[in-house]
Formats: C-alpha cells, sequence, structure tokens
C-alpha cells in the first residue's frame, strides 16, 4: 500500500512539473533536471507522464534519460562525492587519491555505499585543472586532494 | 572612506579556500567595526597564488596570497588595508611576471571587476562593442569580425566570420545563438573563468552576433559540472535584462534579444556542436551527419551561429578596438590573442593568454615553470584528451593552429596538461581509448567499436601478448578511427593514441624489454 501512494505522489509531482516546464523550447532535459532536482533522481514512473505531457514515446524518454550520466534511475546516497579521472588530475597524483578514496569509504564507483552514507561517481574534468587533482562533494568543489583533504572528505561524510 | 576588499568567487579559488577566507574577512570587518566593502570578484589566473586577496588602497590595487582562512587576522594586523607588509604581500597585481608578460584582451577584465557589477563592466570599456555595432549594417559586423582573423576557440579553428556570414546570408524568420559552454576537456578552465569573472563580456558578445544575423534568441549550452557558471550567468543575466542590454529593445534599438542558460547532463560528446543542438533539442546528444550545416539548418532547423565561449567573449574587443588592432596580434593564420591554460603538473598552473606564437617550450619550461614536482617533463598533452602528446623534441612548435597540425597535433581549447617522467605512456594511450568508449554517442561504429577494441588492444600489449602484432593493429585501428568516424571524438581518439606510440615507443614494449632496459 505504501509503495502505491508513493507512486501516485511521484506521478502527481511529475505532472505538475511537466505541465510548468512544458511551453519551454526543447522542454525535455530542463524536466528532468527538475525532476532529478524533485526526487534525488528519475523515478521510472515519472518516465510515462514526461512522454504524454511532451507527446513522445516512453521508449524515446528513456532513450534520453539513459544516455546522459548525469541522470540516476535510483537515489544517491546522503552525500555525493565526484572525483576526476581525467588527464590533468591523472599527472599529479589522481589515480592514486582515487584509490585510497575509495578504500576509505569502501565503496567503488557508481556505487553507495551500504550505510546510504555516500555515492562515489567519476567525473571527467571539473575545470579545476590548474589545483588538479579535484573533486566535488555535494556540488562543493575541492583541489588539490591530498591525504588531509581526503581525511576531511571522510568525516564529513560519515557525520 | 569605504576600503574595498577582493575575493574571488572563481571556481578554482573557491576550491582551494577563497569562501571560507571571504567568510573570515566579513566576520573580522563585523568584529573590528571597519568601513569595507567585500567584492567577490573573478580570479586573475594565478592559480598557485589563490585564494589571492587584493584590496584597493590609496597607491592603487595590492594583492596578498595564497590566503587561509588562519591568515586573515594577521592580515588585518598588518594594515592590509593600506597595504601593509605581510609574509603573503604580493604587491601590485599587474606586476606579477605571470600576469604582466600577457597581453589581455578578452580577460582584459577577469580578477579586476566585480563580475556581476555592470557599472564596473561598462567603467572598464564594457559595451562599447554593443554600442558600436549597433550603429552599423550587419553586414559591417560581420566584416569586421572576418577580418580580425578570429577563428573558432573552442578547438576547431574555423572562422568566425565566416560561419555569421552564412547565418546572414540564410534567410529565415527565426534565428539562433548559441553559445557552446561544454568545455570538457581535461586541461581546459578559460570558459569557466569568462563565465565566472566576466559574464558580461559573453552576453556582449553574443548580443553582437545576435545583431548581425538577425537572431533574437540565444541559448548558453552549460555543462552541469559548472554550477558556479551557472549563478554567475544566471546573476549577469538578470542584471543585463534589467538594464536593457537585453529584452525587446537592446539598448534602446529596434533589436530584441534574450538569453537563456541551459544546462548539459554529464555527456562530453555534446561539446561537439551538432550532439549539443540534439541535446538543446531535449534529444539524446548524438552527432548529426553534415550538411546541412548549423548555419543553414541548426536549432529546430532553424540558420543557428553555434561558437565557443572564448570564440564569443572576444568579439566585444574587435567591434571596439577594430579588426586590424586584434589582427595585428598572432602570427600566419592565427590572429589575435589566445587565452592558454597551464594544468597538471606544472608549478605554475594557471591562465596565460597571449598573442600566438610562443614556442611550446617557452609556455611549459618559462611560463609554467616546469612540474609541480619538480621532476623532468616527459610529455605535454595540448588540446584535451583529444589533443596529441609532444614530447621534448617537439618543444620548439610554435603556438599556432597550423604549426600544431603539422606536427600530427592540435591546439584545440589551448588547454596544457604537463606530465613529469613517472608517466607511462601506454596507460595514457589506453586511458584515450577507454575515454572515448565511455563518452561515445554510439551513432557511428569507428568510434563506438573502435574505442572498445582500443581498449582490448592497449591491454595485450601491457600483458606482453605478441606486442609488434598488436601495435600494428592499433595503429591499423587509430587509422580506421580517423577517417571512418562522424565526429571528432573518435576521429581525434587516435592523436593521443598514436602520438604516444610515435613519441614514445619505449613504453609500449613488452614490459621484460622495459625492465632490462631500465
Amino acid at each position: 500500500m505504501k509503495m502505491q501512494s508513493e507512486d501516485v505522489g511521484i506521478t502527481a509531482r511529475a505532472t505538475s512539473i511537466v505541465d510548468e516546464m512544458k511551453k519551454l523550447e526543447g522542454p525535455l532535459l530542463p524536466i528532468l533536471h527538475e525532476i532529478q532536482n524533485e526526487f534525488g533522481y528519475v523515478p521510472r514512473e515519472a518516465l510515462p507522464v514526461i512522454a504524454s505531457g511532451l507527446n513522445l514515446s516512453r521508449a524515446d524518454v528513456y532513450g534520453v534519460v539513459s544516455f546522459y550520466h548525469d541522470y540516476r534511475d535510483q537515489p544517491a546516497g546522503r552525500h555525493v562525492l565526484k572525483v576526476c579521472r581525467a588527464e590533468s588530475c591523472q599527472a599529479m597524483g589522481g589515480d592514486e587519491m582515487a584509490d585510497r578514496l575509495r578504500d576509505a569509504l569502501g565503496v567503488d564507483w557508481h556505487e553507495t555505499s551500504k550505510d546510504g552514507a555516500v555515492t562515489l561517481e567519476p567525473v571527467y574534468c571539473l575545470g579545476l585543472c590548474a589545483c588538479s587533482p579535484s573533486a566535488m562533494l555535494d556540488g562543493e568543489v575541492i583541489g588539490r586532494l591530498d591525504e588531509d583533504r581526503i581525511g576531511e572528505i571522510v568525516a564529513e561524510v560519515r557525520q | 572612506m569605504t576600503v574595498t576588499i577582493y575575493v574571488p568567487r572563481d571556481s578554482g579559488a573557491l576550491a582551494l579556500g577563497a569562501g571560507k577566507v571571504a567568510d573570515a574577512i566579513a566576520s573580522e570587518i563585523r568584529t573590528r567595526g571597519i568601513n569595507a566593502k567585500l567584492v567577490r570578484n573573478g580570479s586573475r589566473g594565478l592559480y598557485w597564488l589563490e585564494p589571492m586577496v587584493e584590496v584597493e588602497t590609496s597607491q592603487g590595487r595590492v594583492a596578498y596570497g595564497p590566503v587561509t582562512a588562519k591568515d586573515v587576522a594577521s592580515l588585518f594586523d598588518a594594515d592590509f588595508l593600506s597595504g601593509g607588509k605581510h609574509a603573503l604581500s604580493l604587491g601590485d597585481p599587474e606586476e606579477i611576471p605571470y600576469l604582466a608578460r600577457q597581453t589581455r584582451l578578452t580577460f582584459a577584465r577577469v580578477g579586476i571587476t566585480d563580475p556581476i557589477s555592470l557599472d564596473d563592466y561598462k567603467a572598464h570599456g564594457g559595451l562599447v562593442g554593443l554600442e558600436k555595432a549597433l550603429t552599423m549594417t550587419p553586414t559591417d559586423i560581420v566584416r569586421q569580425v572576418t577580418d580580425s582573423g578570429l577563428r573558432g576557440r573552442g578547438g576547431a579553428g574555423f572562422p568566425t566570420g565566416v560561419k555569421w556570414k552564412t547565418v546572414l546570408d540564410t534567410p529565415g524568420e527565426l534565428k539562433y545563438i548559441v553559445c557552446n559552454a561544454d568545455e570538457g576537456d581535461s586541461g581546459t578552465f578559460s570558459d569557466r573563468m569568462i563565465m565566472e569573472g566576466d559574464p558580461f563580456i559573453l552576453i556582449e558578445g553574443m548580443t553582437i552576433a545576435a545583431i548581425a544575423v538577425g537572431a533574437t534568441k540565444g541559448y548558453i549550452y552549460l555543462r552541469s559540472e559548472y554550477p558556479h557558471a551557472e549563478r554567475a550567468l544566471n546573476e549577469a543575466l538578470a542584471v543585463a535584462r534589467k538594464a536593457g542590454v537585453l529584452g525587446k529593445s537592446i539598448l534602446g534599438s529596434i533589436h530584441a534579444f534574450d538569453i537563456e542558460v541551459r544546462m548539459g547532463a554529464g555527456a562530453y560528446v555534446c561539446g561537439e556542436e551538432t550532439a549539443l543542438l540534439d541535446s538543446l533539442e531535449g534529444k539524446r546528444g548524438q552527432v548529426r551527419a553534415k550538411p546541412p550545416l548549423p548555419a543553414h539548418k541548426g536549432l529546430f532547423g532553424r540558420p543557428t551561429v553555434i561558437n565557443n565561449v572564448i570564440s564569443l567573449a572576444s568579439v566585444p574587443i574587435v567591434l571596439d578596438k577594430g579588426a586590424a588592432y586584434y589582427k595585428d596580434f598572432g602570427l600566419g593564420r592565427s590572429r589575435g590573442t589566445i587565452p592558454i591554460q597551464i594544468a597538471g603538473n606544472a608549478r605554475y598552473p594557471g591562465l596565460f593568454e597571449a598573442a600566438f606564437g610562443l614556442t611550446l617550450g617557452e609556455i611549459v619550461d618559462k611560463i609554467g615553470g616546469g612540474t609541480k614536482s619538480g621532476r623532468p617533463v616527459r610529455a605535454v598533452q595540448v588540446g584535451g584528451p583529444l589533443g596529441a602528446y609532444f614530447p621534448r623534441e617537439l618543444f620548439d612548435t610554435p603556438f599556432d593552429y597550423e604549426a600544431f597540425a603539422a606536427k600530427d597535433g592540435l591546439i584545440g581549447h589551448a588547454g596544457i596538461v604537463v606530465f613529469d617522467d613517472t608517466v607511462d605512456m601506454l596507460k595514457q594511450a589506453r586511458f584515450a581509448m577507454e575515454f572515448c568508449g565511455i563518452e561515445s554517442c554510439g551513432k557511428c561504429t569507428p568510434c563506438r567499436v573502435g574505442a572498445v577494441r582500443g581498449v582490448e588492444v592497449a591491454d595485450r600489449i601491457a600483458h606482453g601478448v605478441e606486442p609488434e602484432k598488436q601495435i600494428e593493429l592499433l595503429e591499423d585501428l587509430c587509422n580506421t578511427m580517423k577517417f571512418g568516424s562522424l565526429c571528432a571524438l573518435g576521429g581525434f581518439t587516435p592523436y593521443p593514441v598514436m602520438s604516444a606510440l610515435r613519441h614514445f615507443p619505449e613504453d609500449f614494449r613488452p614490459h621484460p624489454v622495459r625492465e632490462a632496459a631500465e
């Protein structure tokens, strides 16, 4: 019963987002961003709502959602840690820092820790290449990752 | 008198603690009861000195850095508000050699002004280009841009004026200006710095483009990894609309134009212009076959100018000072200035805007100061993940579109990533293939499948399985990807791979041989 009422809630909220935003030119990405912003992920239940609102097939909508790295199909942990894996950060020992973070948090890429504290995601460049290696914790940028900063990150997500 | 203190809001500075420094300064101002104003400026681009705090004194600007929150009380104690001496004193920022040696045309205001103050923008020469454009015919505006020699700074180097002329000459009731702000190349951050540090220059450049080609709507397609740029752009757009720089009547003229920021969703390939247009339309970010050109049938099938951030941000100075002024900088067919981004293992990483023509060696050794690790520079990757790796032997290559192409490389978006001698070039070649596989839009086979096969071949080389045969296979694969891919992602991935193989063949030899050689 609980699941059903949640579904209804998702459908209702997704409908109001679609109705509000469908007048935009090319509304699909802004709608998906708003839905992810609202729910923390793009629930499967929202796809038919979007499809009917924009006169698309469900397959079209699913094709778009699954194409982009940003959209999640399930909720993330309480914190989201993105660690840059691109060349500039590689040149500054980013791979080693990333390994230490994975060990310290006990998660691999794209995984959420069992206690739901943190989701770890690879990112290919944050534009912080003049202070590599870099990361982003819940939207806050972090430069020159080192042992100390890794310690701070781990402490923050464990709080 | 109110003293003005500047602490950058640039995300590079924030990543190094500028937010905490600003908080600490605000708190000292309150507790000490000082009459001071805190402005959150852009970054000067001297990242080893960030967070760099500046104070406007009676003798001009005085800088301190790198400042941490813990240093703030001692700065007040040392009377830094009057330019007092402190261990972190840097003096007049404009006299720091790294900055003094630059030619800042596009980045003239970044780090100096309040990014979201239109008054500050105008006080530093802003809007002059737009005001001039409003007195000119569209043909004359396009001619100025063409004559300036400005080429696409996103990487392709296509003449900006030619693009604009095509859109101007294409009839259409509705035309678009699209700014490609999907700066996904590792080692690049100049778009981000402009958007966070001087967003009005991009707004002005897009508005000039709109007047030139008869467009009424503009989009900035911004990557989602840049939340601070999104904030700065939206703040600046709101100010510009309120002041009549955007809207139904641009600066009181008959022209109407407005700009909207649209966020990407983490797909690197959307930096490719046709994939970007599909993404803006709400589709999968897949590459379109050309023709038709975006200039003829672009966003929603309408004639569209699509330019990189730096290309558009370089337009106001061209209109302000004239095509001849801009063209006077540079060499050969590479005219004007280019904001070079020094990244990776560099002692002095940052943004260095200069006329085209510095050699790669000057940039890496003299300006970048060699490696941060203190070890020898072994390779530098120029132009992002699709750019070639250059060895020291090619450090005499001048920074110029054609000179780099002649050495089987590209300047791309002008990012330079420095690696020291601990780099494993086979690993870098493998990563180039892996990255192409992760980011491929999947539309064409050479890119979608080639990248996956490339990783497998690299792994076999690493494991010493028939290395000579595998190297031959890798070359063949690169050839197929280079000539058979629909866009630059699959087409240019061979650059880092083949340059690594050609210039660093020892890293591709089987391990026993490598160990014996060491």
